[in-house]
């Protein structure tokens, strides 16, 4: 994972609540077996209607979406930080996250910033009275600038540091492994095991077949 | 001060507490797995060289992608046929159980480790997959987690988190003949709202949810997320005990008494203190749909769509604009008169044996609305011999309703189970979001029983709307 201290580019004003992983990416571009090649499936629904905000000139090359509460609501799919990885934003700042969407960001170096709904309104403002504007998100001061204004964020104090230093989890783990392997020798005995592998007698499944 | 069965189940798992703000280390008894969200994670070990750590507290089967016909032919589709054999040969390579499409143990995730027995109280379950909080009917510690925390599971069989916030959630009194378990969460959620339950663990308490069956409980937990919570919670107890014993990987003798007398432990003290405490009377509850595109924006069937003008906050009257113009609705329009395309009975939501028994019920001796589809699509493969067992498929069949094999199916639309564009269905499943059922689909979310109400009456019903219906439910 890259480091990320500083992060400057055009901010994208997207003003909608509940921007859920269904909308991020939909679950037909969830069949690939890779990390990359997601930005074209980014907002796939939206991204036809040519008023739609990544369609307009100014905010096509945009960094940094300002979106409205409860964004990344709905599924585990780490797709959706893949593709606004893809697609090119370093940077989602909302007044409110979904939990798992959020910290999905923190493991692929997506900076989600917690911004008070009424610093979003005034950042939408600028945004959109002056498109294609930058915004500079500052993680060592935890600072959202846009021209004269400039607003704090929140972020977790770990993830912050992991995100500064650019740290892998498994790794950091894997220095407790000893930890582990004694957790693991106290474990109780009734606690099931996927393997052997127990199952009902097998039957064969009958294929169902279209109507009409 | 007590403890929170929440709290329990977090101090039972800790491997390592973290120091200076880093998160604690918690141990995971079972990780599942599908196709959709582990080939990165799998990729990711091969590349690091690092083995599976626990096979044998992993298991695979194959759900989101998977075709409900012609399951004994190629997936016609290529890429869903690619993302499923990287997870058979995944499974292979690293030494994982996986059930397959025509396997008898094959089906959605959730359905099918409650099913083998593999979901226990007192556990820790995750799976890629934000539904993985079903499992929390057990008192397990269950929740979804991205691939990055799939590969990190894989590898070390914990996971770093931060410790959640707990919130209690009472429902008390009696909950009325032909409202269900559906109903009280759909009803959670519009209370709440999508947001409502971020951070927190939920659990789940009082005499309305103690009556609940295991099937029941399972519906509630599986939508925890739907408030944006992390986990959903239920205590176990006799209900509880009764639906492990004698499953496939349920403990026995010795293990199963020592595994009772712990499970006895596993509840909120009288003493514990909640952050926060919801109630909710089961009493007042009827039927609930949603009539928008998140779980939150939900109503009785018997209301109207709702006037977004009337909606004081901003943020949620344009979503409210947003959501009735995306679903072709009028403010003011009885959620009744609403047309149904599609009716969808199946999910791990609504997919379990109990769900297609109480439709079946409904629709016995009735016949299907003209111009309705009704599409049944069992939990599992195990929830489809059930029901052929019992009959329940020729009850669909005579009705008029297509019987497919196991899958997520058109919950997500991944498979060639879609909406087309504005078909509007009523769903059994969690998510109406815009296009989650197919591309311009519209969706309301409802019960196994005003699923199959509607699909007689081709308009959202509920039994109520049907002569005798009520009283002849168990």
């Amino acid at each position: 994972m890259e480091k990320f201290t500083t992060h400057t580019g055009v901010g994208v004003p997207l003003r909608r609540s509940n921007v859920d992983t269904d909308q991020i990416i939909p679950a037909v571009y969830l069949k690939r077996v890779t990390k990359t090649g997601f930005d074209d499936a980014l907002f796939a629904a939206w991204r036809g209607d040519p008023e739609f905000i990544l369609n307009q000139d100014a905010y096509k090359h945009g960094s940094v979406l300002v979106a409205g509460p409860d964004f990344g609501t709905g599924s585990s799919r780490e797709h959706a930080v893949w593709a606004l990885n893809d697609y090119g934003f370093k940077v989602v700042i909302a007044s409110r996250f979904a939990d798992i969407f959020r910290g999905n960001s923190g493991k692929q170096g997506l900076l989600a910033a917690v911004v008070s709904q009424e610093n979003v309104e005034l950042l939408w403002k600028l945004l959109e009275t002056e498109p294609g504007k930058e915004i500079t998100v500052s993680l060592e001061d935890r600072t959202v600038t846009c021209g004269e204004l400039t607003v704090p964020f929140e972020i977790d104090d770990y993830v912050r540091w992991r995100l500064m230093e650019g740290l892998d989890d498994i790794g950091l783990t894997l220095q407790h492994e000893e930890d582990i392997t004694a957790f693991e020798a106290t474990r109780a005995s009734w606690r099931p095991k996927t393997l052997p592998a127990k199952t009902e007698p097998k039957v064969e499944i009958v294929a169902a077949r279209p109507v009409d | 001060m007590g403890t929170t069965l929440a709290e329990k189940l977090w101090k039972d798992h800790l491997v390592r507490k973290g120091e200076d703000g880093a998160p604690d280390l918690i141990y995971i008894d079972l990780h599942m797995c599908h196709e959709v969200t582990s080939p990165q994670a799998f990729e990711g070990l091969r590349l690091a060289g690092r083995p599976v750590r626990r096979p044998d507290l992993t298991i695979a089967t194959e759900d989101h992608n998977t075709p409900t016909l012609n399951i004994d032919l190629p997936i016609a589709d290529e890429t869903s046929r690619i993302q499923i054999n990287t997870l058979r040969k995944n499974a292979e390579e690293f030494g994982v159980r996986i059930h397959s499409l025509g396997d008898a143990d094959q089906g959605v995730v959730h359905v099918v480790g409650p099913q083998l027995g593999l979901t226990m109280p007192g556990m820790t379950v995750v799976c890629g997959d934000s539904h993985t909080s079903t499992h929390g009917a057990f008192g397990a510690l269950a929740f979804g987690i991205g691939t990055s925390e799939v590969e990190h599971v894989l590898a070390t069989q914990t996971l770093p988190l931060k410790a959640f916030k707990t919130m209690a959630i009472n429902v008390n009194g009696e909950l009325p003949k032909g409202t269900t378990a559906k109903d009280i969460i759909l009803a959670i959620i519009a209370k709440i709202g999508t947001g409502g339950g971020q951070g927190y663990v939920l659990e789940y308490r009082g005499d309305a949810i103690k009556k609940l069956s295991m099937e029941a409980r399972m519906t509630i937990c599986n939508m925890s997320i739907e408030a944006g919570a992390r986990a959903g919670l239920i205590a176990p107890d006799e209900t509880t005990f009764e639906f492990v014993k004698g499953r496939p990987h349920a403990p026995e003798g010795a293990d199963w008494d020592a595994a009772v007398e712990y499970w006895k432990t596993l509840t909120t003290d009288e003493d514990a203190v909640f952050d926060t405490e919801i109630e909710l009377n089961a009493s007042d509850l009827e039927p609930f749909v949603t009539w928008g595109t998140n779980p939150g924006q939900g109503l009785p069937l018997s209301a109207t769509v709702p006037n977004p003008e009337d909606i004081a906050d901003e943020t949620d009257r344009v979503a409210a604009e947003n959501a009735i113009a995306y679903m072709g609705l009028t403010p003011g329009q009885p959620l009744r008169d609403l047309q149904i395309d599609t009716v969808f009975l199946g999910s791990c939501t609504n997919g379990r044996i109990e769900d297609l028994r109480a439709a079946a019920e409904i629709i016995k001796g009735r016949t299907k609305a003209e111009g309705t589809r009704m599409l049944v699509v069992p939990g599992s493969a195990r929830v489809r011999l059930q029901a052929e067992a019992e009959g329940l498929d020729k009850v669909f069949l005579d009705f008029g309703a297509e019987w497919r094999n196991a899958g997520c199916s058109m919950c997500l639309g991944m498979n060639p189970d879609q909406l087309k564009p504005q078909e509007r269905s009523a769903s059994t499943s969690n998510r109406n979001f815009e296009g989650r059922q197919g591309k311009g689909g519209r969706t309301h979310l409802v019960s196994p029983l005003v699923a199959a109400a509607t699909a007689v009456r081709g308009t959202l019903s509920s039994p109520d709307d049907l002569e005798g219906a009520v009283a002849a439910l168990a």
